[in-house]
Parts: structure tokens; sequence; C-alpha cells
């Protein structure tokens, strides 16, 4: 928190461009709720902010937290360090102090936590506000201590503490509880008001944000997952199958609620490989499909993705990646499935994967997906993972009028048609949907056997041979033909941080920690994992280091799944692999620590 | 990023195609389809598969009901029988192994207008893909699902499938199957489909009428059709075949096709059992019921284009 003093006065007002805010409690204490408020806010007031949450696995109890970073500049990470920590319980005090810079100051529940049971030492290292949460908010709206409303009260008491807009905040209070009982929204403003009013008198500081950057900006404030499902929406997909698997669900909640408004529909089916046959068949039927998955269920996709694979069937896959293998750590980030993306599955299957990097990527990165998927008729996988799927950001609204796609098949007849043309000056294969009629009355299959250009199968080797060489050349035809990744910072240095998914915020923002300690470094995000785009062999040659940034482990060769991968492309020893596996997000000074030590 | 780097391709078929468009026939000038024009590859069974007589009944079927090749939509999974869409000359799918079933729901729930036929053998059907089987059952899936049964795994060459009777000698179990066999008809009353017939290769006329019967079904219509396997399990069906000096007992007239209990009851009769229709009920279709949800949603957001319906969303967001 980079601090200016105001005119003393007690407490005194600072004012501050960024703040790192985070929440301890447990998971039914609608913590997440006052985290979205938060971030909602900030949208509405033109700042930039980042969430990060965790959630136990289980329904209900365990703790959780909720992170929020308020900037008024650009915020690429949630934050190593909380300048303010919320404790509810005891025991979220003890194990969220350290996660608090020194001086920070930490608010806890003094109904839950005696301020004689605070050790000299944690009290000279952070500033304590006790608040009796529990007790005032039961006194503001009455129920329970055990019951909601602690939450909003401490919203009312961040809204003081960090002199946030009220107005627009109460307004966002009333349309979250708007179409529910008009009591609850009474009952809330009344908890908020409560905790708003609290006189504050022990506080050492208040705070008050600098004025926005993003100045005229609207923005639209939504998480990771929301992003990807509206995108799709955007990118003109109207039909979707999935099975529930905790993190990829709320995509199809979410797709299954909101398709019936655009003519479409998302099916719930009976196991994992039933929805991606949905999909896939809803794909052959002309208009590209969706399904998705976590962990063990992409494993279970693998024969059908194979199929679409040797079909050359447009189709998007998202996997929505957590902490593996098989049912591994559920709620935990990792960035561990990039090999069963890219390779899952027998045979020679080439297909295309995207990674997400932020909310805003999620959005377009869908439509993208999309669009290659058409153009290229090929199955595309989405690489997308815990911590972006539930974190929320504002990026800017989209201009959904320019950016809303029709591709509903056309089924105009046609004279001849062979699916599998080798001739075809491209080289890509092109479907036509059933119900198109073909005038020469021969008509396609489409297969998962080796096949001729019309679809009927074939043992020639000849052709599978050329068929091979077939779906493989047209995504090298695809990354010939995309973008050449953009360097951060300087095109020559001392090491270069490649990242890829979710880690580019974070590496940026090493990038910038590095640089302003003088070190040169700078980084390069790759967005299309596979195949590889263009250029990467020139960027390296800018720098004596290539540390590739991942939340995976090193493997037996000591490299991460996607240094393993720029390998197979680029066999340079200088490309080496940071890598992690505790299912927390990046911290930046981590990066940079790691980073200067291997450059040693 | 806040852009879209990969534009959408100009047409929903891409670029440089290589079809070139004609004019659209009227119905009325088209004739119905003759069998040569409908059959394409020539069938890979053994000469005397019971598969070749359903086949020439699905191209009957075709002329009869006058439907156009690209109405027509074939899907099938792995197995002998499962090859039956490269032998048709209309747009086909040939998937893996035991999923065909959600795949032709996919197309079926996508593409209201098309006229969707599964095909496909007792292992495919009712061992790796009995999960699919049951809940495609269920949900009434509007597709018509002819079950090629000659059991016995045919393809891998002579494994116990799982209507195999018990005492069934296998290369896989070669003192004779000791596990109980999976009787169709029961599943299906069971799982709820809402249509379940059962016939064999060798009555044409009978295959004829319980496919004409399954099409004009509305919801998922499932066929048993015995067919034998001559290589692997020769004679298995002799029983109901008079001209082997069996008896094709059809279900009796007085037979309540809507009555669950009775159908289940009747599918137990001693083998080779009945033929005909067992049960036939009418309840809303997977298909039916998803329109309405979406005729509700829709009416809701009337006169908006998709772009306006996903920016109220957007605008809640702000």
């Amino acid at each position: 928190m980079s601090t200016a003093a105001s005119p003393q006065s007690s407490p005194k007002i600072s004012k501050i461009s960024e703040a790192v805010i985070r929440i301890a409690g447990n998971s039914q204490d609608g913590i997440q709720a006052i985290g979205g408020f938060l971030a909602r806010l900030a949208g509405r007031s033109e700042q930039e902010v980042m969430t990060f949450m965790t959630i136990p696995s289980t329904i209900s109890g365990g703790p959780s937290i909720f992170q929020v970073r308020i900037g008024s500049g650009e915020v690429l990470s949630a934050g190593d360090e909380a300048d303010m920590l919320l404790a509810f319980y005891d025991h979220s005090y003890k194990a969220h102090l350290s996660s608090l810079k020194p001086g920070g100051i930490v608010i806890y529940d003094s109904d839950h936590m005696k301020a004689e049971d605070i050790s000299v030492e944690n009290l000279t290292k952070y500033r304590h506000v006790g608040v009796p949460i529990s007790s005032l908010t039961v006194e503001a709206i009455g129920g329970t201590g055990r019951d909601k409303g602690k939450n909003v009260f401490s919203l009312g008491l961040l809204a003081k503490m960090f002199d946030l807009n009220v107005t627009k905040l109460t307004r966002l209070l009333t349309e979250r509880f708007t179409g529910k009982d008009p009591k609850v929204a009474e009952t809330a403003l009344n908890a908020f008001n409560a905790g708003y009013n609290y006189q504050l008198a022990t506080a050492p500081e208040l705070f008050q944000f600098n004025p926005g950057e993003n100045v005229g900006l609207s923005q639209v404030v939504m998480s990771g997952n929301e992003a990807l499902a509206y995108g799709l929406i955007a990118a003109g997909v109207r039909f979707g199958a999935g099975y529930p698997i905790t993190p990829w669900t709320d995509i199809m909640e979410l797709l299954r609620r909101e398709l019936p408004k655009y003519g479409g529909s998302f099916q719930q089916c009976e196991d994992e490989i039933a929805s991606i046959s949905m999909a896939i068949g809803a794909s052959w039927g002309g208009r590209v499909a969706v399904t998705g998955s976590s962990g063990p269920g992409i494993s279970l996709k693998t024969e059908a993705l194979g199929w679409a694979v040797m079909a050359e069937m447009p189709l998007i896959v998202v996997d929505v990646q957590r902490g593996g293998p098989s049912t591994g750590m559920p709620t935990s980030i990792e960035q561990s499935d990039l090999n069963i993306a890219c390779f899952g599955g027998h045979g020679d299957s080439p297909r295309v994967v995207i990674g997400t990097s932020s909310v805003e990527d999620c959005f377009y990165t869908a439509i993208e997906a999309v669009n290659i998927a058409r153009k290229y008729s090929t199955p595309v996988v989405i690489l997308t993972d815990q911590g972006i799927a539930t974190r929320i950001e504002a990026f800017k609204e989209p201009d959904l009028q320019k950016i809303v796609q029709d591709i509903s098949p056309d089924l105009t007849p046609v004279t001849d048609h062979k699916p599998y043309d080798l001739s075809a000056p491209d080289g890509i294969t092109r479907h036509l949907a059933p119900g198109t009629r073909i005038a020469s009355g021969k008509y396609p299959v489409v297969t998962g056997l080796e096949h001729d250009e019309l679809g009927h199968p074939t043992g020639s080797s000849k052709l599978h041979v050329q068929m091979v060489a077939k779906r493989r050349n047209k995504l090298k035809k695809l990354a010939s033909e995309l973008p050449v990744p953009v360097v951060y910072g300087a095109a020559e240095g001392q090491i270069l941080l490649v990242s890829w998914g979710s880690s580019q915020g974070p590496v940026q923002e090493a990038v910038k920690l590095a640089r302003a300690a003088g070190h040169a470094v700078s980084a390069v995000h790759i967005k299309y994992v596979h195949p590889l785009p263009p250029g990467l062999e020139n960027i390296f040659a800018g720098f004596r280091h290539v540390f590739v940034v991942e939340l995976n482990d090193e493997g037996f060769a000591g490299i991460g799944q996607m240094g393993a991968l720029i390998r197979t492309y680029i066999p340079d020893a200088k490309i080496r692999g940071i890598t992690k596996t505790d299912g927390l997000t990046w911290k930046v000074k981590d990066i940079v620590d790691r980073a200067l030590q291997m450059a040693k | 990023m806040s852009e879209v780097a990969i534009l959408n391709p100009t047409t929903s078929r891409g670029v440089n195609t290589n079809t070139t468009p004609v004019a659209p026939l009227l119905d009325a000038d088209r004739k119905p389809l003759t069998k040569k024009e409908v059959s394409a590859d020539h069938p890979t069974w053994c000469p005397g598969c019971g598969d070749f007589a359903v086949l020439a009944l699905y191209f009957k079927l075709i002329e009869r009901r006058k439907l156009h090749h690209e109405k027509i939509t074939t899907v099938a999974g792995i197995g002998c029988s499962s090859r039956f869409p490269y032998f048709v000359q209309a747009h086909g799918a040939h998937y893996i192994h035991g999923r065909a079933l959600p795949f032709a729901s996919g197309v079926s729930l996508s593409r209201p207008d098309l006229q969707v036929c599964v095909f496909g053998g007792d292992g495919d059907a009712f061992s790796i893909g009995g999960n699919h089987f049951t809940h495609t059952a269920r949900k009434n899936v509007r597709l018509t699902y002819v079950v090629m049964d000659n059991s016995v795994y045919g393809l891998t060459k002579n494994q116990t499938s799982p209507t195999s009777p018990i005492g069934f000698k296998s290369k896989t179990d070669i003192w004779g199957s000791k596990d109980r066999p999976i009787n169709p008809i029961k599943q299906a009353i069971s799982a709820g489909a809402t249509f379940v017939a059962r016939t064999t290769a060798t009555n044409p006329n009978h295959v004829l009428a319980m496919m004409e019967a399954a099409m004009d079904h509305d919801g998922f219509s499932f066929i048993q059709c015995l067919s034998e396997c001559v290589e692997f399990y020769p004679g298995a069906f002799d029983a109901a075949t008079p001209r082997k000096g069996g008896v094709f007992n059809e279900i009796p007239k007085e037979h309540d096709v809507t009555d669950e209990y009775a159908s289940y009851k009747l599918a137990d009769t001693e083998w080779p059992g009945l033929f005909g229709v067992f049960y036939k009920t009418q309840r809303a279709t997977k298909n039916a019921n998803e329109q309405s949800i979406i005729d509700d949603l829709q009416g809701k957001s009337a006169g908006l284009e998709p772009w306006q319906i996903l920016k109220k969303n957007f605008d809640r967001m702000k």
C-alpha cells in the first residue's frame, strides 16, 4: 500500500493507489459475497480489480478465504501479501496472519478472540483492531451470530475503512437482493449500515483510493468461468453437453440456463463419455458444440476426442484444470493437464490447445477457439484453470453488437462433395451438415476408421500416410498463421520468463519487480499452446536464460510440461523450468527470487 | 487481450470450399429412392449373415417412406452390424464403440429436421454402451435404435456377449457361459423406453412392419432384431425360424401394449420368445421438453438479436 500522509487527525486518512484485502472465515460465512461486492464496486468505480479465493471441496464447513486486490492502476495478480486481513475466527487469524505484510492492519472479531490472547510479537508486528462483529450483527438484524449477516456488516466496516462509495454499494446490495423478500434487502442494508456507522475510533488509519485510471470506461465484472461461457455464446455456440465436476460445473450450469434464450440447449448427460459424444453429434449436425470437464473427466473423454481428430470434426473441449492426478486436489490450482490436452489419447492425434490468462481473456479465447475449430475443422481444447475459473475481474465491456457471431449451418444443396479432399487448395477438410443435398448422389460418411476422401474406410497404407499428413499439416498451417508472441519488457536481456495460461499476470508483475530492482528480465506469454506459434526461437535468442513458469511438476527431466513441449521445438539447454505444485497461485516475489537464483 | 485475433471464417463451410451450390429441388419433383440409389459400399458381412436382410429392409423403408438422401442420418458404433452407415448412401456416422446413442442424441436434439436411425449389435448396446441405452431410453430422445442381436462378438471372432445364453461356448467361455444373459426387452421397458419391439431377420415382412412402426413413433423407439452370425453362432435362432423347424410366435392380439407390467411379463416367455410390439406409450420426448424450455425463454426476449440478449446479462454485471 503506497501511502501519502494527510493532515494529522485521529485516525489519519491516507491516500492509496491500491490495496490487498484478505477476508478469512468459514465457507458458509458468505465471504465470497463480500469479495464479489467489492470487486463489482471497483468495476463500477473505474478501478482494476482481481480476486483470489479458496474453498474447501466439501459442501459445508472448512476454512475459506477471499482475497481482493483493488488498484487505481494496472492489477496483474491477486497480490503476494495483504494490506488488511479481516479474520472472523481465531483459526482464521492464526492461519492467515502471516499473509499480512508487516505493519498491516488486522480486523478481528472480538467475539471470537480475546485481545489479551494476542502475543506481544504479533502486536508489535501488525496493527490490530478488534470489532465485536458477531454481536453487533445480531444487534443490528436479530437472529444469532451464526446466521448470515456478518459478511454484510463487515462490508460496511470495510466501506468505512477505505472510504468506499456508499451510494454505489447500497445500490449493489439492493440489486443483489431484489426479487427476494423485500425484508431481505432491508435486513442487508441494516447490517451494512451498522458496520459502516461503527465507530472505528481505534482504527490506526483510514484510507482513500486515488481516482481510477479507467475513467469513462464501461466495465463488466465477472468470473473466468462466466466469461468463458458467455464467450462461447457470443461465438455462436448453441449446443453443449456435460457432466458435473468441480470447477467446470458452473460453465455448464450457466449454459444450461442461458442457451435456450438463443434457441439452443445444454444437456446434462449420464457420464463424461456421453457428453463429449453428444457434443460431437451436434457438431456433426452443423454447428460447433461444446463439452468440458476437469481432471478425471478429461481422461474419460480422450477416446472420443481421438474420434473427433480422426473424423476432423470441429469441437470445443473446455478443461478447467485442477490438481491431479486422479481425484487429486479438486479445489486447488494446477496447470498439469497440458500434456493430456495436447497428447491425450492413442495414435497420432494432432489437435489445437489454447490457454486462458485472465477473466477477460476467457471471453475472447472462447470465440477464437470456435473460429479455429471451424476454420481448420478440428477439435480445440481450451485450457483454463481453477484460479481463473473462480476469480472475479473487471474488464472493458465488449462491443457485443460487433462481436457476437452467427454460425448457423449452411444447408444449400451442392453438386458434389468430398470432405477429406486431398487436393483441397488449403489442405483443410470441410464437412457438410446432414440435411445438405448433394446432387451427385454420393454422400460422405464420418468415421474413426482411416478413410478415403469420401470418408469410406480403407486399409490402404498410402491413404493412411496421406491422411495422417493432412491432419498434421492443416494444423501446421494454423501454427504458421498464429500471431507472433510479443515480448513484455526489453527484447534482449539476461532472463526471459515464459508464461502460459494464468501464469501471465504474476509473470508480468515479476518482470516489473525485477526491472525495478535493476535486473534485465523480460517475459513472453504463449496463448496458443499447441501447436506453438512462430517466432519463439528468435525471441529466445535475445536472452541468456529462458525460464518457463508453470504450475506443475518438474517431472523426470526436471522441466515442466510446457517447458518440455517448447524443448521439442527448440532443443536448447538454456530453456529450464520454474514449477511448483502447492495448489496456490504464484507469488510474484517467488518467481523473481527463483529466476535470479537459477541465473546465478 | 481484448480482441478476437482469429476471425470467424466467412461462410459456415469455411474458406476455399470445393463445393458448388445448386438450386433446391421441390420435394414434389423428387421420386422415391431406388435400392441402387440408396446403397453405397458393398457390405463386409459374411455370406448368410442376418444383417443383410436388415439392410435390405432399411432400403425398402426409405423407398416406401419417400425419404430423401439428405434427411436420412444413419449412426452406428463399433461391431459387425455397426458398419451399417457405409452401406447406406446418405449422411452417416460410424462412431466409437458403445457411444452411438449419445452421438445420435446430439444430432436429434440439435437437428429436429432429421430422421435419426441408429444401428448396432448386442455388445455395443448392452455391454460397453449399457449406460447410454438406459439414459437415452429414460430421456425419450426421438430416434430409432435397431439392435441386430447375434448373441456373440463377431468382429473380434467369437467371445461371449451380454445376450449369449447360459451354456454358450465361446473363446472366452470354453466351458460354456455361466452368466445370466440380458433380456433386451425387459431392459428397455424398465429403462423407460416408449416403444419396444422384437423381430427376427428371417422374417422380412415382420422386420419392415416393426421398422415402420418405430419410425412413426414420436420418441425413443427400440427394436431388438435377432440376426444370426453364421460364422460364430450358427443356428442360434433356429427355434424362431419356421423353415428350420422353429416357431415364430407373435404377441397375442389382445395384449395391451400400454401395460408396462404385462409387457415385462410377456418378455419372459420361454425361448424363442414372442415377436411384435411389446410396449408402446406416449410420453413427452426430450426433444419436445427442450423445445418448450426454448419457447418459454425465447418468448421473454422476443424480437431481440442474440447480441442484445447477451447485452442484458452484461448490463447486470456492471
